[in-house]
């Protein structure tokens, strides 16, 4: 089977520092690639060279069969790679609702569109309801995101992700900031995505980590020292030294 | 449909109703006078709906759309000076002359931000004022002087009535055509784009094209406000396109509503009677209070604007809508 996306040799240097150094992973679709390590080891410049916010220095990114180095971050979103961000990046102005019919209307081809009114277009609020359904949020469609809860938020920024119809997710941080509760719903929201997309999550909840990831790769300054199996992972040595051991001791 | 009741419905009616029969009072009691003062009220009013367009709804705080009101004055002034009188040639002259500036100049500018595109917009309008004063054939820094209005066919602009009724459909049009957009495909991609652009991108939005659009279509609703301009005053002169202008067009927004469909018309109608009032009015109550207000009106206005910023922060629009919900 070939991989929904594969990263190969990925190098991005700020100045004198290696940001990313050598990152090569694959992700497959129905399964859930985690990306671990500790602060600034480089977790977020990765996403975003994966998103396009930043371009990387070398290496391919292979989405589909197809290297998208060189698209821009609407390119990218328009080829199906979803991305949800760390600090929940929505619409304040907006009910939950056209939050999401916004994400609908990215993909439904150009918006010169002068006339007909949003509110009143099913083939924009029918698809943006449904996916907030998924996410159990349905009962607040009508809410103005500045009324919502931060659970709630971060519910929603899935929804607007998924509105997207994307084959890869690329979940920055979703359990950030969360209660306990709300952690485990996401958790269990997420496991049932899983069959239909491939799913890269970066995430700081180690439990919500080891519960969700088929395959985990562990980043220490911009390289990624270990990859495998969440057992092989609370198995390895290297991990334990490099990552694992310093949390604990804190 | 629209509730009766509301005063988003009522406010705006209202004030078009007001608006509407303006005239008729006129010349109920033999004042001219405030057709003309209304007439450059709703010049300004459409202008600043134009602007507002971007800046309120699209974040874009443009600082140089006068720019666009005196590439309309001029269209009106340098055809007319060379014998063409055809009104239908002036406004597409001046619809096309704004809107390709505007492309060319949004090209540039909507690719910035902030206070980047603060300056580079106002760098721009004033390479317009100065490309102006230098047109010597064309009376250089005095001005051009239109020998008559611009000829519409069956609508006769020389009518001081005719052209304030003219611009007030304009206004009535384009209040029409905003709202439209705004509650369309193409308005949720401006207010996304002012709202969070990141994550517009990120959405799969390539907002460039259409912020380049919104900014074409203001400037161009702009240099149609600049063509009235030209006809009410019968001249065009560089001083349309100064910076005190563009900074003129977003005191009435603020004062009006920032972001609010009409607000600008409000802001226009309380701005300009302001400035008309402050100046001359005298009501004898108390002349050497009343003396310092006409000789320091801009003072009070000043002081006027800065309460509305301090405490309605939509804007007197928004203050009265959302007082009265």
């Amino acid at each position: 089977m070939t991989a929904l996306l594969s990263v190969q040799g990925l190098i991005k240097r700020f100045g004198g520092l290696t940001a990313t150094d050598q990152v090569s992973f694959e992700v497959h679709t129905g399964e859930i690639h985690a990306i671990i390590g500790p602060n600034g080891a480089g977790k977020t410049t990765l996403i975003s060279q994966l998103a396009g916010e930043l371009r990387p220095d070398e290496g391919r990114i292979v989405f589909e069969g197809r290297d998208i180095a060189a698209l821009s971050v609407p390119e990218r979103a328009l080829a199906g790679l979803g991305r949800s961000y760390q600090i929940s990046q929505i619409f304040h102005e907006f009910t939950a609702l056209e939050n999401v019919m916004l994400s609908v209307q990215a993909h439904a081809g150009h918006s010169f569109s002068f006339f007909r009114q949003v509110a009143t277009d099913p083939r924009l609020t029918a698809p943006a309801l449904e996916a907030l359904r998924k996410v159990g949020l349905a009962h607040r469609a009508d809410a103005r995101v500045a009324a919502l809860a931060h659970g709630e938020h971060r519910q929603l920024e899935l929804a607007m992700t998924l509105a997207g119809a994307p084959r890869l997710l690329l979940l920055d941080e979703p359990m950030a900031g969360m209660s306990q509760k709300e952690s485990e719903e996401m958790v269990a929201l997420i496991a049932s995505l899983k069959e239909r997309y491939g799913i890269i999550l970066v995430e700081h909840d180690m439990d919500a980590v080891f519960a969700l990831a088929d395959r985990i790769s562990v980043l220490v300054y911009g390289r990624i020292i270990f990859t495998g199996t969440p057992d092989e992972v609370r198995g390895s040595q290297a991990v334990r030294e490099a990552y694992l051991g310093e949390e604990e001791g804190a | 449909m629209a509730d009766l009741r509301s005063p988003r419905f009522w406010v705006p009616a209202a004030v078009l109703a007001f608006l509407a029969l303006l005239p008729a009072y006129s010349a109920l009691v033999g004042q001219s006078f405030y057709v003309t003062l209304f007439t450059r009220i709703l010049v300004y009013a459409l202008a600043a709906l134009a602007l507002n367009f971007v800046l309120g709804f699209g974040g874009l705080v443009s600082f140089g759309h006068a720019l666009y009101m005196g590439l309309g004055a001029y269209a009106v002034g340098i055809l007319s000076f060379h014998g063409v009188t055809n009104g239908w040639v002036h406004l597409a002259a001046a619809l096309i002359v704004g809107g390709v500036f505007a492309t060319l100049v949004g090209a540039v500018v909507v690719r910035t931000g902030g206070m980047t595109f603060i300056m580079i917009t106002l760098a721009f309008a004033q390479m317009g004022y100065f490309l102006a004063v230098s047109l010597k054939q064309y009376g250089g820094d005095d001005g051009l002087t239109i020998d008559a209005r611009s000829q519409l066919g069956i609508v006769d602009l020389g009518s001081n009535t005719v052209l304030y009724y003219a611009v007030l459909a304009c206004l009535v049009a384009c209040l029409w055509l905003f709202n439209r957009m705004l509650g369309a495909r193409f308005g949720y991609v401006l207010r996304g784009s002012k709202s969070n652009e990141r994550r517009m991108l990120a959405l799969g939005f390539p907002t460039f094209r259409y912020k380049l659009s919104a900014y074409v279509m203001s400037a161009m609703v702009c240099t149609l406000a600049g063509f009235f301009l030209a006809n009410f005053t019968k001249f065009a002169s560089p001083s349309y396109m100064q910076w005190s202008v563009s900074g003129e067009l977003i005191v009435i927004i603020v004062l009006g509503g920032m972001g609010t469909l009409f607000g600008p018309v409000i802001g226009a109608i309380v701005l300009l009677l302001l400035e008309e009032v402050l100046q001359g009015y005298r009501p004898g109550l108390f002349p050497p209070l009343e003396e310092v207000v006409n000789k320091h009106w801009q003072v009070v206005i000043g002081l006027f604007v800065i309460l509305v910023v301090l405490f309605a922060k939509r804007g007197l629009y928004g203050f009265i809508v959302e007082r009265r919900e």
